[in-house]
């Protein structure tokens, strides 16, 4: 059996609003493999950012545990959550905002081993910041650059640095290369499969785009309104998909091909406010396989199949396979 | 299809536009060649800062001056030169024989004016009908984009993304125009409502029978909408050709890098083939062939001369020195 890295067990962020709680995460569990990636998808408001933060504890959950090697760091204090964020990290969508524009590249890559006391001496900190640049492909003469100087590949590569200042063992990637176009976006993507087989690392890998997630991931969930709705090893859910949610999200996508051509299934409406959700199924309003049970109550995510979940009513696990 | 089928309607020869800036000029399109027949759809696929948008607001006339200048070439519109046209003229062109959709529909509606003043006001202003005639017609529009008449009176925050960009989609085709500028139209949205809005697209398409420029740098949306594709790098198309034929056969190594760099649903692929280096600096291209500092196949010809547009046949070009013996009969 695999090391289990991080387990996410019956996870619950609410938000308090004026117009009652926003359900962002509601009750989700997955585990991730050392050295493997799970692939959150989901669309805007799926609460797929927010499950990213709450595993690092940027953001404080409202219920349930997150399990990191074999320790619940929802139970952590202060200290001990510092310590824990050198191992767990995060690189973020948008280069141009998640960096400081009054800070040059040497600056934003050493700070994190400035804080924490990593470097003996300015050489040191100087030879371990060079060191990273190398290793995420950034040249040594860009060290005094500012991130405006710098254009979206090069800040996310900076991102990227900064991360694996403190050789963390777990990252969270929210979604990194939206912001970029494809042919950097691949550059990104390689990079970042190249560091995870030498560095042995876990990543949390949230996107939109299920090409880049199928690309990425060992495992992929699929969530819909902070469920949840599908989960499974990278291929099977392309192959077979279960649940009409992800049905629909896979038909879905343009598939950069004159030659393929996909039924395609469009929804209607729009995804509903997470604000008091209705009692059953997140996706009723706009599945169009639904029954009357699905109105009322809510599926569980059920074992369909060895490494496969799913939570549909319409779906009932496969017996003795 | 009506006998005027192969009648252009839109041919932009050699279009140049320049931002003239204190840091130096930006190439911003660099004597851009597109035609597109009436009734047909054209990609014009490109990355950030391959003048994509710049072209759009070229064909308008609405390139910001200063900074922005066209310094030269042609827009034959329906065979009329825009470029030549004064701005009186522009306007009663513009939302009415051409309009734009916008990539982002939350800044492109007016906040604080409900969506069917919104799209009155552009039939007011082209059509000879009264204020009450018009506002009828903008809740016709509605109803046509998938939005009941109900909401008429709503406000641009009170719909989704999805939502608004249908009012857009309204404006831009309340005139019944000829030609349509889509600008990165479902950039802004999730995939379930990107297919919805394509969807859309596509049906009122053939139903007022328009030509569109759909801009994207999403090869799916130009396999899944287009007729023909035109592949922008540095300010001019690299390559132009039907769509099956660029997606079956392409020519430019920049479209072959396009199409290794994007992670394919329909395989396992182990590592992606990305296109080495970074987009050429707009204000400061290179000599010869804008892509050659990035080509894998680049001889030391193609860092000094530029390229020319080559004809491979079967309305097939292609901007690229490899070529240059095969070109012509």
């Amino acid at each position: 059996m695999p090391d289990v890295l991080m387990e996410v067990r019956n996870l619950k962020k609410y938000f308090k609003t004026k117009r009652g709680p926003l359900h962002a995460v509601d009750g989700i569990n997955f585990s991730i493999n050392k050295g493997e990636t799970l692939g959150l998808v989901g669309e805007s408001g799926c609460g797929k950012s927010t499950t990213g933060r709450v595993v690092l504890r940027l953001i404080d959950a409202t219920d349930g545990e997150v399990i990191f090697d074999g320790e619940n760091i929802l139970d952590y204090n202060k200290t001990k959550v510092r310590t824990f964020r050198e191992n767990a990290q995060i690189i973020f969508q948008d280069p141009f905002a998640s960096l400081n524009p009054r800070m040059s590249v040497f600056e934003i890559i050493a700070e994190p081993l400035i804080i924490n006391k990593k470097a003996q001496s300015r050489q040191d900190l100087r030879k371990q910041v060079l060191k990273l640049m190398d290793t995420v492909g950034l040249v040594a003469r860009l060290e005094n650059a500012y991130p405006h100087e710098l254009d979206g590949g090069r800040r996310q590569r900076i991102g990227i640095a900064r991360s694996l200042a403190l050789k963390p063992s777990f990252i969270v990637q929210d979604e990194p290369v939206s912001a970029l176009d494809v042919s950097i976006q691949a550059q990104i993507l390689n990079l970042m499969e190249e560091l995870q087989k030498e560095m042995k690392l876990t990543y949390l890998f949230i996107s939109h785009d299920l090409g880049v997630i199928k690309h990425v991931s060992t495992n992929i969930a699929i969530m819909y309104l902070g469920k949840i709705v599908e989960m499974s090893d990278y291929s099977s859910i392309f192959k077979s998909p279960l649940h009409p949610y992800t049905k629909a999200l896979l038909s879905a996508i343009p598939i950069p091909s004159v030659d393929i051509k996909r039924e395609r299934i469009i929804l209607e409406g729009d995804v509903p406010s997470p604000i008091s959700p209705p009692p059953g199924c997140r996706f009723y309003s706009r599945c169009f396989e639904r029954m009357d049970i699905c109105k009322d109550t809510d599926p569980e995510l059920i074992e369909y199949a060895p490494n496969r979940q799913v939570a549909c009513h319409l779906i009932k696990p496969q017996s003795n396979v | 299809m009506p006998n005027n089928d192969n009648e252009l309607l839109l041919d932009i020869k050699d279009l140049t536009i320049h931002y003239i800036t204190e840091d130096g000029t930006v190439c911003a399109v660099n004597n851009l060649n597109l035609s597109i027949k009436r009734g047909e759809t054209v990609g014009l696929v490109g990355e950030t800062g391959a003048g994509k948008t710049t072209t759009a607001l070229g064909i308008m006339q609405l390139v910001p001056n200063p900074p922005g200048k066209i310094i030269g070439g042609e827009i034959n519109f329906a065979g009329e030169n825009l470029a030549a046209k004064n701005e009186a003229a522009m306007r009663t062109i513009r939302g009415k024989k051409i309009s734009m959709i916008f990539q982002d529909p939350m800044t492109s509606l007016n906040p604080v004016i409900p969506v069917r003043d919104q799209i009155a006001e552009v039939i007011l202003l082209h059509e000879n009908v009264t204020a009450a005639e018009g506002l009828a017609k903008a809740e016709e529009m509605l109803e046509l984009v998938g939005i009941r008449s109900e909401r008429a009176k709503d406000y641009p925050h009170q719909f989704s993304g999805g939502m608004r960009q249908r009012v857009v989609i309204a404006i831009a085709l309340a005139c019944n125009p000829e030609l349509l500028i889509a600008d990165e139209p479902t950039t802004a949205l999730d995939v379930t409502i990107q297919a919805q809005v394509l969807e859309l697209m596509k049906r009122l398409k053939s139903e007022f029978n328009t030509s569109m420029i759909m801009i994207t740098h999403d090869l799916g949306i130009v396999a899944d909408i287009c007729d023909k594709v035109a592949i922008m790098y540095a300010g001019s198309v690299v390559e132009m050709a039907d769509k099956y034929d660029l997606f079956r056969n392409p020519k430019h190594p920049y479209t072959i890098g396009l199409f290794g760099s994007i992670p394919d649903i329909e395989k396992d692929e182990e590592m992606l083939k990305p296109i080495k280096g970074y987009m050429a600096d707009p204000a400061n291209l290179p000599a010869g062939c804008p892509f050659s500092p990035r080509c894998e196949l680049a001889t030391a010809e193609c860092h000094t001369k530029k390229p020319e547009n080559i004809d491979l046949g079967n309305n097939h070009f292609v901007k690229c020195l490899q070529y240059a013996n095969q070109g012509g009969e």
